[in-house]
């Protein structure tokens, strides 16, 4: 239990996504106008993050690794190692899966439908949720595990890119000079948070 | 001819992919602590988007419009699994400092971007040339990063010492920060900054 509480933990703050990683960046300042958007694409990810992980894991540990197809029992697959096509299995399942998703919650949740909707399609080509499958490979997570990271790292994702959306609501009252507006201070902003979530880094746990 | 010329010099610095466009921005960041490291990159998205732009233009009239994205995910998967695998066969090393990055040109959006606004409306060999423009501006976003921080994070270049850092009897103590994550989001802010001083024409409203 407890490798899991700092798991999570280290998903959320030490090693977050966004900031340590730079994965979901596209989307990260894209949407980071405004507090309300941020919080609902912030969610979509927890969300897709939280299923596509661990299904991602059964897909790789069950079919793609070496070994893997032992399971059926023919001498034929057990040998074989189907890894090389990982990023196109691991892609598809994301892809399929957001869609199912969103099919879903049309059907039967309307309203959390209504609220995530439009970023739903979006995140199907996010990079954090394919960092966090391939991540999950990279360092042979378990079933559980994988979980564990994909919602702690989808919190970690909602957390620094609502903080960054609070941030550029507040600066919208100074004075930014001219070429440095909109793209560029969000940068520099953004460096300064990573320096912020660097404080995290002498948590041992 | 004067359109080709531009399709392949405009996306440097009056169209760049990351600086303009806002895409492809997570690996920029991530794998540019080293020279070495970025032009692999560079050279990896390059060739990536470039054949990817051709084989979209070459078969935009054939696909339904409905199932377009997973067409060409699956297009653009494809040919990272070749350069994946090249990559590791002959450049281990830095396959493994590149890790998850290199399936992550997958999810580039420069990629799936150029692929979805140019390869679908237009022929081969405009596609061809976009692809290798955009990868260009691409690369020169990358290049300039890694060189800035390779430099000043641990005073070499491609591995070569330049700045001969204290404990090896140099003088230069090299500024950590520059190979941490902060010093790759200051760099891009920079190179936007000056970029946007050179092109006034770029400055965002308020």
């Amino acid at each position: 239990m407890e490798s899991y509480l700092s798991l999570a933990t280290k998903a959320i703050f030490v090693e977050n996504m966004a900031l340590a990683y730079f994965l979901g960046m596209c989307s990260f300042l894209a949407v980071s106008k405004k507090v309300t958007t941020a919080v609902g694409l912030g969610s979509a990810v927890v969300f897709v993050l939280a299923v596509t992980c661990p299904l991602n894991n059964l897909v790789y540990n069950l079919l793609l690794k070496e070994g893997a197809l032992s399971w059926t029992g023919v001498e034929a697959l057990a040998s074989l190692d189907l890894s090389f096509l990982n990023f196109l299995a691991l892609i598809g399942t994301i892809a399929a899966l957001v869609q199912i998703v969103e099919m879903f919650l049309d059907k039967y949740m309307p309203a959390l439908y209504a609220a995530l909707g439009i970023f739903l399609p979006l995140i199907a080509v996010n990079c954090a949720i394919l960092g966090a499958s391939l991540f999950m490979v990279e360092r042979d997570y378990g079933f559980v595990e994988s979980t564990v990271f994909g919602i702690g790292s989808g919190i970690g994702w909602l957390l620094a890119v609502v903080a960054l959306a609070a941030i550029r609501e507040k600066m919208r009252y100074s004075s930014v000079p001219g070429p440095l507006r909109g793209l560029g201070i969000t940068f520099i902003v953004t460096g300064l948070m990573a320096i912020g979530f660097m404080a995290f880094a002498g948590i041992s746990l | 001819m004067s359109s080709a010329k531009s399709f392949v010099i405009d996306p440097l610095l009056d169209d760049n992919p990351i600086s303009l466009q806002v895409l492809g921005i997570c690996s920029a960041l991530a794998v540019t602590t080293k020279l070495e490291t970025s032009l692999v990159m560079s050279i990896a998205v390059l060739a990536v988007l470039t054949l990817s732009n051709l084989s979209i233009s070459l078969i935009r009239n054939l696909i339904p419009s409905s199932i377009r994205i997973i067409v060409q995910l699956t297009i653009i998967a494809s040919l990272v699994i070749v350069t994946d695998q090249i990559l590791k066969a002959y450049m281990f090393e830095v396959s493994k400092q590149l890790s998850v990055f290199v399936g992550l040109i997958i999810t580039n959006c420069i990629i799936m971007g150029r692929a979805e606004a140019f390869a679908m409306q237009n022929g081969p060999w405009a596609s061809i040339l976009d692809g290798i423009g955009n990868g260009l501006g691409y690369s020169l976003v990358l290049i300039f990063v890694g060189f800035f921080r390779e430099l000043f994070g641990s005073g070499k270049l491609l591995g070569v010492s330049i700045l001969t850092p204290i404990t090896e009897g140099g003088w230069y103590t090299p500024n950590g920060l520059m190979v941490l994550a902060p010093g790759a989001f200051f760099l891009i802010g920079i190179f936007i900054w000056m970029n946007r001083v050179w092109k006034p024409e770029q400055i965002e409203a308020e």
